[in-house]
């Protein structure tokens, strides 16, 4: 049913170190991987080995270059997938019950037998976090891997997104967003997560770590500029020499 | 956004077949006879259903499309479908009382007209509900929707009608008012959307990736390296290069053309063909002004791909 629950008993979701982040894409890999055996139909690809691949993913990883006003530029690497908010509106447009959100743990999933595959929870989403899936012609999104963290079957320590197992950085945290207590709430709190896009009022679960702030970034000026002017020893001599050739 | 030719078609002209679905029910005047009502009524419902079959066509599983009758609670798709299967099935109803008794139900018209109007709405809040395409969430929008469907439900209804004139005023002048309060209305969209940018909801570079507390934030090197769903759907450009021309066209095909064909009406043209050119012209207007709101409209995802 695609109206939203009053509340969830949990808000499990991820916290995304982007200071951490090597931009390594293991984590899209391995989603694809892992949801292309699992929860519903396979992520579809067209043309997976030729010119023109293209496929679903649920799982994208953006870099952005940081020009401060002082100091050097950084590059952020910035994974992105859906971020299972509060206020879901790719759930409360979905003219089928396909799209919902569970009250027990707060995940958005799409009941795939249900998708007419209209696309509008698409264009609701801000995020971009749904695709559709090009050969059986309906919405794709991250589950948490929900095949993964409540199985049994697999070890304990396996039982976590697909995402979060692999990343060798150790960028990706899941748990419960809901629990104060929790290892990601205290790292939200030590970090200051942040909310993507927070004036569209989504309440996204997932947070983000901002990067740290970097020692030499606080001094002012890049490095090539730092150089001593005159340096001393052997170098100094060498320096000194080739301006007296011209 | 992606401008399907499906859904441009689909707004279009159901929204001028519910408006005309929308006048007969108020009991625009209609000739005689019930093969002239079976004609005008399947005018109107021809093109209300032919929109909404057409919509269909985008879908990627049409077969499961009665699911979509479930969630009117909190959908306006869904919304949208139950009331113009009401709408339609009501007007059905009385079309045949008009065909068999050769009258015309005032309350269940009334009631038709309401349904009418309430699906057009629904259908301008498919797009007007979302708040990742700042120039589609206004109130603006419904109103560009209804204004069309009127003005050119009106014409296809003065092309076929029996009046030359509702009351003390002549149906020129109603076309005419209508036409230019329609095109008001979409000016002052056009208008609002110029400084509707995702930067002024909040939806610009710096808040999408909350990294702009650190410095200018561009982006660097997308995540894929060929086009994908969600640039195709929603990081569309193609729309703004040629927009003005666009606009143009639309305006001259939409407004210009069918005002001066009901001057032409006045000046003693007759009815059906006056009315009946001025409908084809701003229906074909209206096909560009619908592929422009579509293909102009910026996602809020497109701020991940390029600096807004």
């Amino acid at each position: 049913m695609t109206a939203l629950p009053a509340l969830t008993e949990a808000k499990l979701g991820l916290v995304i170190d982007l200071d951490t982040c090597v931009g390594c894409h293991a984590c899209v890999v391995s989603c694809k991987e892992w949801n292309t055996g699992g929860y519903g139909a396979p992520l579809g690809d067209r043309d997976a080995y030729g010119d023109t691949p293209e496929g679903a993913w649920l799982n994208r990883i953006h870099s952005y270059e940081i020009s401060p006003e002082n100091g050097p530029a950084e590059i952020v690497h910035f994974p992105k997938s859906c971020l299972h908010c509060d206020d879901a509106p790719c759930v409360t447009v979905c003219p089928t019950g396909a799209s919902y959100k569970r009250s027990e743990d707060g995940i958005v999933l799409v009941d795939e037998d249900r998708c007419i595959g209209c696309g509008l929870c698409a264009w609701a989403c801000p995020y971009g976090a749904r695709e559709m899936d090009p050969v059986e012609k309906v919405m794709k999104k991250c589950t948490l891997c929900v095949d993964r963290i409540y199985n049994d079957n697999i070890p304990e320590e396996d039982r976590v997104p697909a995402c979060v197992r692999t990343c060798p950085a150790n960028a990706r945290h899941f748990g419960d967003l809901a629990d104060p207590e929790s290892d990601v709430s205290q790292l939200v709190a030590a970090r200051g997560g942040m909310d993507l896009m927070p004036a569209l009022g989504t309440k996204p679960v997932n947070k983000y770590l901002p990067p740290r702030r970097k020692a030499d970034r606080d001094s002012g000026t890049p490095h090539a500029d730092r150089l001593p002017d005159a340096p001393g020893g052997f170098l100094g001599w060498l320096d000194a020499t080739l301006d007296r050739l011209g | 956004m992606h401008p399907a030719v499906s859904i441009i078609f689909f707004t279009v002209t159901s929204g001028a077949g519910f408006g005309m679905i929308a006048l007969l029910g108020l009991g625009f005047p209609m000739p005689e006879g019930w093969l002239a009502a079976f004609l005008v009524s399947a005018l109107a419902g021809v093109l209300a259903v032919a929109g909404l079959i057409s919509s269909t066509l985008h879908l990627g599983h049409p077969e499961r499309a009665l699911l979509a009758f479930t969630q009117w609670p909190t959908s306006w798709l869904s919304r949208e479908g139950v009331l113009a299967v009401a709408t339609m099935v009501a007007f059905g109803i009385y079309v045949l009382v008009w065909m068999v008794t050769g009258s015309r139900v005032l309350l269940l018209g009334i009631a038709i007209a309401a349904l009418a109007v309430a699906t057009i709405y629904s259908t301008a809040m498919i797009y007007g509900q979302l708040r990742t395409v700042p120039a589609w969430h206004t109130g603006l929008t419904p109103a560009v929707y209804l204004g069309f469907a009127f003005a050119s439900a009106l014409l296809a209804a003065t092309a076929v009608g029996a009046a030359t004139a509702l009351g003390p005023l002549p149906l020129v002048v109603i076309a005419i008012l209508a036409v230019v309060v329609a095109w008001a209305i979409k000016f002052a969209w056009w208008r609002r959307a110029e400084t509707a940018t995702l930067a002024s909801i909040g939806a610009g570079t710096g808040p999408a990736t909350g990294l702009s507390s650190l410095g200018t934030v561009r982006p660097f090197e997308p995540p894929h390296t060929g086009p994908t769903y969600l640039t195709r759907e929603m990081v569309h450009r193609i729309g703004r290069k040629h927009a003005r021309v666009l606009r143009i066209i639309a305006v001259v095909l939409g407004g210009a053309i069918p005002i001066g064909l009901a001057l032409l009406g006045w000046l003693g043209l007759p009815t059906p063909l006056w009315a009946g050119l001025a409908f084809a012209a701003m229906i074909s207007g209206l096909f560009v002004e619908r592929w422009l709101f579509f293909a102009e409209a910026e996602h809020s995802v497109a701020a991940y791909y390029h600096p807004h």
